[in-house]
């Protein structure tokens, strides 16, 4: 295995390894994106509590499970970039934090946009909202830390550190965070009981899943590819690449 | 040449940096009056009915120790990194990480401890009522080296940058809400008589498991930033 991996420590082999992964990243997203968000928001049957509402479940759900999901993909490559010292996982570092904070960013958008009809209300002190928050800050100190060094080897080392800190404590964060929520205010919302969704809600549902896993790795893909060319600028294959 | 065991080089670098320190006393006493100044704000912002302030008291405090911790956190090891001692750290035939626990213990016994110390004025300041007085007491003195421990990873990521001021509560702050949630908690069940050893004991691992998991943190950052 290490025989095969190992090329692709190197800048090149992996950027022409993502290179063709790309495409059909890109296409496959697209398709299953399409398919589950019309299937979703146009054929699904509508809640018999929520009404139309509840179709926003399609980008939130998602959104919020895979804002976590690349929070332990970029863990696992600084544990990589720190104990290997490979520097496609550096870059990985860089490539993977702004999209798993965008990703954030929607589940916490369209969770307050779900939660004004839903609960009377844009901001609520609920547990999985505060603990997503704090994981957006997460996020963007691993971001801010990053840019912050002048030797992007430096800064990705750096932030590689914090984001093994940050992993370490992103359960402790959500565990304190629902406890602190029960502790302090009870349900004083009448927060919309899960049921268990019929299976013609579910299969939409598991197609957008798929659909912004694909997306998400295409666009880690495209950002790796980015980050891979720009860090190597001064190399002759990036030069050729370019012109 | 001389071999010194480990723990001779941790009391050795433990002792000097005492030693710095107290002859920079401002740089002890600033936080504390900065803890001070804060905590005799609120009053001055919500009123001073003893209602409204002993209800926010332990978490005015709180939040204020947190942002005091961040405040000295510079000093930690930005005089050790300009002027190459922690380069040498790094070539000393000692584990990296137990000095950086030397370091976080050194920094508890200089900016924790003298802030367990000063809460009760700022208790009696904020009139928090005597029920709550013992267990914010405890979890400052169980809370302070998890700061302590927390702060040296950020100091540690950031010493070579110069000014790390707003980048630094940026990456801390996150890394502090449990230990907030849990001190408040426990002091506001103390407040209305429940019992609050689940949480102390909460607070009791959390420092453990921070004394155990930080060093090797500060010590990886310091490898980094020294480079």
């Amino acid at each position: 295995m290490w025989r095969w991996l190992h090329p692709y420590a190197k800048g090149e082999a992996s950027y022409r390894l993502l290179g063709r992964w790309l495409p059909w990243l890109t296409g496959s997203a697209v398709l299953t994106m399409m398919v589950g968000l019309i299937w979703g928001l146009f054929y699904a049957p509508p809640d018999y509590q929520q009404g139309d509402s509840y179709r926003i479940i399609y980008i939130h759900v998602p959104a919020a499970i895979f804002s976590m999901g690349t929070y332990t993909a970029m863990a696992i490559a600084a544990l990589i970039a720190l104990v290997w010292q490979i520097r496609t996982a550096e870059w990985a570092i860089a490539a993977i934090a702004p999209v798993g904070a965008v990703l954030t960013f929607i589940a916490l958008f369209t969770g307050a946009v779900w939660g004004k009809p839903m609960w009377g209300t844009w901001w609520e002190w609920d547990a999985r909202l505060t603990s997503q928050l704090i994981l957006l800050f997460l996020y963007l100190g691993v971001i801010a830390l990053y840019h912050a060094f002048s030797d992007s080897r430096t800064g990705a080392k750096a932030a590689g550190i914090l984001a093994l800190v940050g992993v370490v404590n992103v359960p402790i964060i959500h565990y304190s965070v629902y406890w602190w929520n029960t502790l302090h205010q009870g349900a004083t919302i009448t927060k919309f009981e899960k049921p268990s969704m019929a299976t013609s809600m579910l299969i939409p549902l598991l197609i957008c899943l798929l659909g912004f896993a694909l997306m998400t790795a295409a666009f880690i893909c495209q950002r790796l590819r980015n980050e891979i060319l720009r860090q190597e600028l001064h190399r002759d294959w990036a030069q050729q690449e370019l012109n | 040449m001389i071999k010194a065991s480990t723990w001779q080089v941790v009391k050795t670098l433990m002792r000097r940096d005492l030693k710095v320190a107290l002859r920079r006393r401002s740089d002890i006493i600033n936080p504390l009056l900065f803890v001070l100044m804060v905590v005799s704000l609120f009053p001055l912002a919500v009123g001073p009915g003893p209602d409204v302030l002993g209800r926010i008291a332990a978490g005015v405090i709180w939040v204020t120790a947190l942002l005091a911790a961040l405040l000295g956190s510079e000093r930690l090891f930005r005089d050790d990194y300009l002027d190459g001692s922690l380069e040498q750290m790094i070539l000393l035939p000692v584990p990296l990480p137990v000095l950086a626990l030397a370091k976080i213990a050194i920094h508890w016994l200089l900016s924790g401890l003298p802030l367990v110390i000063l809460a009760p004025l700022a208790a009696l300041l904020l009139k928090l009522p005597v029920e709550g007085w013992s267990t914010l007491l405890l979890t400052l003195l169980l809370g302070t080296p998890i700061l302590s421990a927390l702060t040296a990873i950020g100091a540690a990521l950031t010493v070579s940058l110069g000014r790390g001021g707003a980048l630094l509560s940026l990456l801390l702050l996150p890394l502090f809400i449990p230990l907030l949630i849990f001190a408040a908690a426990a002091v506001e069940g103390a407040l209305v008589g429940a019992p609050v050893v689940g949480q102390v004991v909460l607070l009791a691992g959390l420092m453990v498991l921070t004394l155990t998991l930080a060093p090797l943190a500060v010590a990886g950052a310091i490898r980094v930033s020294v480079n």
